[in-house]
């Protein structure tokens, strides 16, 4: 909805050829040593190859840019060019002009360094393998031939060339292990990498040992698989976390676009964060209100859908409270700010998110349930087999390390630590072929256990943009579409949207807030707008939404409008009902709305009329209670609690801020796959404790055998592998059933 | 056994060769836009149209 907003209000900005937009990036402007200047900012409305290609040739053609580049995963648009600042105004109109959205970006550095650290294990990555492979290579051979053929002198030289490849490896590759598992040792605790980083560190350190003194216990290729092993599971990880923290951080870049400011008959682009109590600001048709104020000036209607819910738009005359994030529809106005921007009513609903978004670091990943569960079992088993070993059963020391070294790669929790974002990976992608978007890691995990589902009515349960029902004159369409095309009213856009024949010419449109448009066509007045203006006022009150067209000299003819369910939302609501689910809907919009729009698709319990803070409340009492909360919703209003449910989805059509506070985004018109992404969840959840029994399992029979000291570390290494390809092998089961 | 005086370090020289490759990949960022990657390939490439019209202009 946001991106319909900003495209259009560009399309104003062009109509109006209004100057004062569309500065103040130079501000912005990064000079490199060489002289070359950078821009950096967020496109939105960039969805397929054809949106990158039309961007970046747009620029290129510019004269002096020397490069630009289109980062599809991060919207993130960069022009080097060399001349003036000022230029890069110029290059975000010409990207506005193409029909995007244009805000600033502002490096953000906690993102930059999720970004550093999945570069780092990348690289750590590449390192292990080259170094898995080459010592391999080496380890075939000795393993295929026996000594005596060999020859102590080649044994020791492959040896030594193993721990050539190997231990600058260890030391550069093992870093995030080594890091980790120092940082909760100084705080005095235990995780999953102190069990790994010691198995490393002591395979490693024992294999230098045995090659100085020419034995022939070398374990340099197990200490390297286990390491790249591990890796690979560490990375997936990441990967699967690093879009839901990247998504958090956007939250507030509503805060840094612009506000057209009026001081002394001349406007000027101020940040929306630097507006201050008192000051003037002008909002040009087709914007976005950037912050709390009143009217001081103009006549408009207000889009309030996204903060409130209401499907219909409000009048607003002089003296009327606007709020931040609302849409100004027919005419520019000027407001007088009553509260900056840190205390708007936008920034409070984005402080409730902050507070929901910390809430839910409480929630405690299965995965690291179980390795808290497990390291400490570990430890203690490596440390009972060397004492066993060398104190009881007499053995040397050597040898009773060696077989508490064979404890700790068996017992690896590689199996453990793939269990987990193998499945969520392959669930991720899965969805992502149906066109749901899970966005945070463990969304799958905490879907799986909801009781409660919250629905919010409009751009959710219904599609959330008002369509022309009945059937009308042929006529009367025509003359009614050619006048609505000169509005942005979402009644004007429904009724523009079904017709799709020539337009007829209109002269002198005038648009009167608050009730509709006038203008004449073949020398008669035309009115299309309100009852009360252009009506027939004694007719039969309608529920819906309605239009009346009045032509000179004719009777009014009225349109009716509906926001419709979504096609298949009966069918979805029954599905959640059989499952055992509760379904609750919350909405801003009027308890009469709210209530036939309930009973038509089936959902028993519902609340009208409810505001931001009441519906974060209603959600946080059932949660205190013992629930847990889906919920789905797409609006500014539903944002807080997008935030705070255990776990929650939004439309692709919601607004911005809702779709980056919501764990799952769906696109398209139906509503089923919300019930799919749920059954998904359930079967991944069943697939991980499948996973869990499985390395379990092995580890049943693994440890006895490696506590009698019947396994080498290398044959220790690939039974750790085994395990971790079994449980990998399980997890592709999700692709195979459907 | 004498070969593998040679064939160990060619080994290891070509191994270091793909790592190399890799580590340059890496840092020039050809990893940070996997998504943006796999849908540039259906792109056109741009650039020798855009001389060409250049030359047809002189």
């Amino acid at each position: 909805m946001e991106q319909q907003a900003i495209s259009s209000s560009s399309d104003v900005v062009d109509r109006l050829e209004d100057q004062s937009n569309n500065t103040g990036y130079e501000g912005l402007v990064q000079r490199a040593e060489n002289g070359d200047l950078s821009l950096s900012i967020l496109v939105s409305g960039v969805h397929c190859a054809a949106c990158i290609q039309k961007i970046e040739s747009k620029l290129s053609q510019e004269q002096d840019v020397s490069a630009v580049r289109l980062n599809f995963s991060t919207k993130r648009l960069s022009v080097l060019w060399t001349g003036q600042k000022e230029r890069a105004n110029n290059f975000v109109k010409l990207v506005e002009g193409l029909g995007y959205g244009v805000r600033p970006y502002t490096p953000d550095q906690a993102k930059e360094s999720v970004k550093n650290q999945e570069r780092l294990l990348l690289m750590c990555l590449g390192v292990a393998g080259f170094a898995m492979g080459n010592i391999m290579l080496l380890s075939v051979g000795l393993w295929t031939t026996s000594t005596e053929t060999m020859g102590v002198a080649t044994r020791d030289f492959m040896h030594w060339i193993s721990a050539a490849i190997a231990i600058p490896a260890i030391i550069f590759s093992g870093r995030p292990f080594f890091k980790s598992a120092l940082n909760v040792l100084k705080s005095g605790q235990t995780n999953m990498d102190v069990p790994i980083s010691l198995a490393l560190l002591l395979a490693t350190g024992m294999s230098l040992y045995e090659t100085i003194n020419h034995g022939e216990h070398v374990y340099f290729d197990s200490a390297v698989m286990l390491m790249f092993f591990l890796l690979i599971g560490r990375y997936l990880d990441m990967r699967a976390r690093g879009v839901a923290q990247a998504s958090a951080f956007e939250l507030l870049s509503s805060l840094n676009d612009f506000a057209t400011v009026v001081e002394n008959n001349a406007t000027r682009r101020v940040p929306i964060r630097d507006v201050r109590e008192g000051m003037y600001v002008r909002v040009s048709s087709g914007e976005i209100f950037p912050v709390d104020g009143m009217i001081s000036e103009g006549k408009t209607t207000v889009d309030t859908a996204l903060v409130t819910g209401e499907t219909l738009p409000r009048d607003a005359e002089i003296g009327d409270a606007v709020y931040a994030g609302t849409v100004n529809l027919s005419a520019p106005v000027t407001l007088i700010v009553d509260r900056a921007a840190e205390d708007s009513l936008l920034a409070d609903i984005v402080r409730l998110m902050e507070k929901a978004t910390q809430g839910q670091a409480h929630y405690v990943r299965l995965a690291d349930k179980a390795a808290r569960l497990y390291t400490p079992m570990v430890h203690s088993m490596a440390l009972i087999a060397f004492i066993g070993w060398w104190g009881v059963g007499g053995m040397s020391v050597q040898g009773a390390l060696m077989i508490s070294i064979t404890v700790l790669i068996i017992t690896c929790p590689c199996a453990l630590g793939l269990a987990v974002p193998v499945v969520q990976v392959l669930a991720s992608d899965k969805l992502f072929k149906s066109g749901v978007l899970v966005k945070s890691g463990d969304a799958l995990e905490r879907l799986a256990k909801i009781d409660t589902v919250l629905l919010d009515k409009t751009g959710t349960l219904t599609l959330g943009v008002p369509a022309l029902t009945g059937t009308y004159d042929a006529h009367e369409m025509k003359v009614a579409a050619s006048i609505a095309s000169h509005s942005l009213h979402p009644l004007s856009k429904a009724l523009c949207n079904v017709y799709d024949g020539d337009l007829l010419e209109v002269k002198d449109v005038k648009e009167v807030a608050g009730r509709g448009l006038s203008c004449v066509i073949d020398e008669k007045a035309v009115k299309l707008g309100s009852r009360s203006w252009c009506g027939d006022v004694n007719a039969k009150p309608s529920e819906q939404p309605e239009l009346w067209l009045s032509v000179e000299g004719g009777a009014p003819v009225r349109f009716i409008f509906q926001d419709e369910l979504r096609t298949d939302a009966i069918h979805a609501v029954k599905a959640f009902i059989q499952k055992r689910l509760k379904l609750i809907m919350l909405s801003g919009d009027q308890n009469s709305v709210v209530q036939k729009v309930s009973m038509a698709c089936g959902i028993g319990e519902y609340y009208g009329e409810q505001t931001p803070p009441q519906k974060f409340e209603f959600m946080e009492n059932i949660k205190s209670n013992g629930g847990c909360v889906l919920m789905i919703g797409d609006g500014l209003n539903d944002a807080p609690t997008l935030a705070g449910a255990d776990v929650s989805m939004a439309p692709g059509t919601a607004i911005v801020m809702a779709q980056n506070a919501a764990d799952i985004v769906f696109m398209g018109d139906k509503l089923f796959p919300v019930y799919e992404t749920y059954e998904t969840a359930v079967r991944t959840q069943r697939l991980v404790r499948q996973n869990f029994m499985l390395a379990g399992l092995y580890n049943i029979v693994a440890v006895p055998l490696a506590l009698s000291g019947m396994v080498t570390p290398l044959i220790a290494a690939i039974a750790m592998s085994g395990s971790s390809l079994l449980v990998i092998g399980n997890s592709f089961r999700l692709r195979l059933k459907s | 056994m004498s070969v593998l005086i040679y064939l160990i370090p060619v080994a290891l020289f070509l191994g270091l060769l793909g790592l190399g490759a890799f580590v340059w990949s890496l840092k020039s960022g050809q990893y940070d836009d996997l998504e943006g990657a796999a849908r540039r390939i259906l792109i056109d490439e741009e650039k020798d149209q855009k001389n060409n019209e250049k030359q047809d202009d002189n």
